[in-house]
């Protein structure tokens, strides 16, 4: 592999403002602004539909845009979509490879297309195939592959130039468990060496292990933006759950809370789920349990609870429908 | 030039495919050569030529047009099968000029086909076809068929480009390719025909190729008189460049278009 390159920190990645770009009676980008700084990787959320796969077609020169201006790599994407496109890898929703074909022989084929070398494409392939773990399939035609390696070898097809932005739209759709941490893997890996990742998935815990940042999508705008913490920290902080076996059991807990005077306590009827806010972490957790065993309750279990990205997706791409 | 080493690189892509799956090409080789055998031992004694002849003489260079033809099928499938694997959105992404996906395909298709006809002037031969003219009027029959695939080429990348997406659209150029290749003189004399199927048929581009093809060939051509037994030869160079000049331009559009 080559050496990390290092970047123009000062500079992002990508800065777009007022994109705005309709499909028949479908507005898909909705005066759309992101930036994204250079170096990191973005995850970007939404529900099917909400316009991210047409944020990166736009972003990767494909598509037109209808108002707004988008840059990539310091580039405009309307007026010098030829030199965008040096700087850029597109990894699409499908995989893109000839089927027939070998991957070395793809990777060849692409880096000739891409400019390189005879020579040189050999010895890329050969560098790509050895990043990306697939130095033993590499003669073997790509329609023997498992989902994994034709992801990886669609991302070792997109990393030929050493690309400053690289576009994995959905990269992990459809894989197994295993096909998806090999393919995490390489996405960090490619991270860490200075290129800038955009990052399409539905998979909240995805986006929750990878990106730096993460923008919450819905009908053609983005509707959220932070860091996967400052999200959860939206959704209110940590919490200590306490189960009980019974409903009467559960009463006594949330009695046995409430008169040491903590804050709110709330009850869940049904299952039978007392929830009490956390602020103070762990420390929060072993006063409750000490005030349950002053009580003489003994509960079915007790956590400390922390929000989870999924309920962050949730209320906000809910409130929005109301 | 980038965009002809561009367009070679794309084109050598399809020649590896010969390499990884010979088969392919060798299947649709066997079944042009299969319709070549059921016309000539099954439908050939009966059917009659205006002004004589023996029916393999006619039937190949036919053939071989029928091919050329058919060829639009072929190409606008490659194209479409690209686009739907994500491969034509990939290239566009890459910093390559807009026309080298279409001269790939055109490097790759003329080559194939040219492979093709080679083979059916073998099948022919050993068939007991003969070619009595000049070897030179033999090479510009064989350029006649390339100039029509070439052109049919650019209907096929049109097509491809535009309506590959749509599964049954395609179907139906598939299923259209036949009663078109059929309404021609390819395997019978238009002269036999009913008068307006018969008009019809004679002003078929494929007919244009088949009897100019004929000529170059000396073998009977089915015409004896009418605009196509004078001017059959200016007919096979005239349609198939009217429809490259149609089509070139709709190929480039319908390319430029799929940024919408």
């Amino acid at each position: 592999m080559r050496e990390p390159v290092e970047k123009d920190r000062g500079r992002p990645a990508v800065r777009a403002t007022g994109l705005v770009k309709n499909y028949d009676t479908v507005r898909a980008l909705d005066e759309l602004k992101i930036e994204i700084p250079a170096g990191t990787i973005h995850g970007l959320l939404g529900p099917n539909g909400a316009g991210k796969s047409t944020l990166v077609s736009a972003l990767s020169t494909l598509i037109s845009l209808e108002a707004g201006t988008a840059e990539v790599a310091g580039l405009d994407v309307s007026t010098h979509p030829g030199h965008v496109r040096r700087k850029i890898g597109l990894v699409g929703q499908s995989a893109a490879l000839d089927e027939i074909l070998g991957g070395r022989q793809n990777l060849v084929m692409f880096a000739r297309l891409f400019g390189l070398s005879r020579r040189d494409a050999a010895s890329r392939a050969d560098e790509l195939l050895a990043g990306f773990s697939l130095v033993e399939a590499g003669q073997r035609p790509v329609s023997t592959y498992s989902g994994g390696m034709r992801r990886r070898l669609d991302i070792a097809v997109g990393m030929i130039l050493d690309p400053e932005v690289l576009f994995l739209d959905e990269p992990t759709t459809g894989l197994d468990p295993r096909g998806r941490i090999d393919v995490w893997n390489s996405v960090t890996a490619i991270a860490e060496r200075g290129t800038t990742v955009l990052l399409t998935t539905q998979y909240l815990e995805e986006a929750d292990a990878l990106a730096d940042r993460i923008s919450i999508m819905k009908s053609g705008r983005i509707i959220a933006e932070g860091t996967p913490t400052e999200l959860k920290r939206q959704r209110g902080g940590d919490r200590i759950e306490v189960s009980a076996a019974t409903t009467a059991e559960a009463r006594a807990i949330q009695t046995a809370l409430v008169s040491t005077g903590g804050p709110e306590i709330d009850l869940n009827e049904g299952t039978g789920v007392v929830t009490c806010p956390a602020a103070g972490g762990a420390g929060d957790l072993s006063a409750v349990v000490r005030r349950l065993d002053a009580a003489g309750i003994v509960a079915d279990d007790i956590a400390l609870r922390r929000p989870t990205l999924d309920e962050v997706f949730l209320a906000l791409t809910e409130t929005e429908d109301a | 030039m980038s965009i002809i080493r561009e367009g070679l690189i794309l084109s050598r892509r399809d020649l590896a495919h010969w390499g990884r799956q010979p088969w392919t090409p060798i299947f649709n080789l066997l079944f042009t050569i299969m319709l070549l055998l059921v016309f000539a031992f099954i439908f050939g004694g009966s059917i009659e030529l205006p002004g004589g002849g023996d029916y393999i003489h006619f039937l190949l260079p036919g053939m071989m047009t029928l091919a050329m033809m058919f060829g639009v099928e072929t190409t606008m499938t490659t194209m479409a099968n690209d686009a739907k694997k994500g491969i034509t959105d990939r290239f566009r992404s890459m910093p390559i000029s807009d026309a080298s996906v279409s001269l790939g395909r055109a490097g790759a298709d003329m080559i194939s086909s040219t492979v093709e006809i080679i083979i059916l002037l073998i099948g022919g031969l050993l068939l007991g076809w003969r070619a009595t003219n000049s070897p030179l009027a033999g090479l510009l029959a064989v350029a006649l068929l390339l100039w029509l695939r070439f052109a049919v080429l650019w209907i096929g990348i049109c097509l491809g480009l535009t309506i590959g997406k749509h599964e049954g659209a395609t179907v139906l150029v598939q299923v259209l390719v036949w009663p078109i290749g059929f309404l021609s003189n390819v395997f019978a004399a238009p002269e036999f025909m009913p008068n307006w199927l018969g008009a019809v048929a004679s002003w078929n581009p494929i007919s244009a190729t088949a009897t100019a093809v004929r000529e170059l060939f000396g073998n009977p051509t089915g015409v004896t008189d009418g605009w196509l037994n004078d001017y059959s030869l200016l007919a096979a160079v005239a349609w198939p460049l009217a429809i490259t000049a149609v089509f070139v331009p709709l190929s480039a559009r319908a390319y430029r278009r799929l940024r919408r």
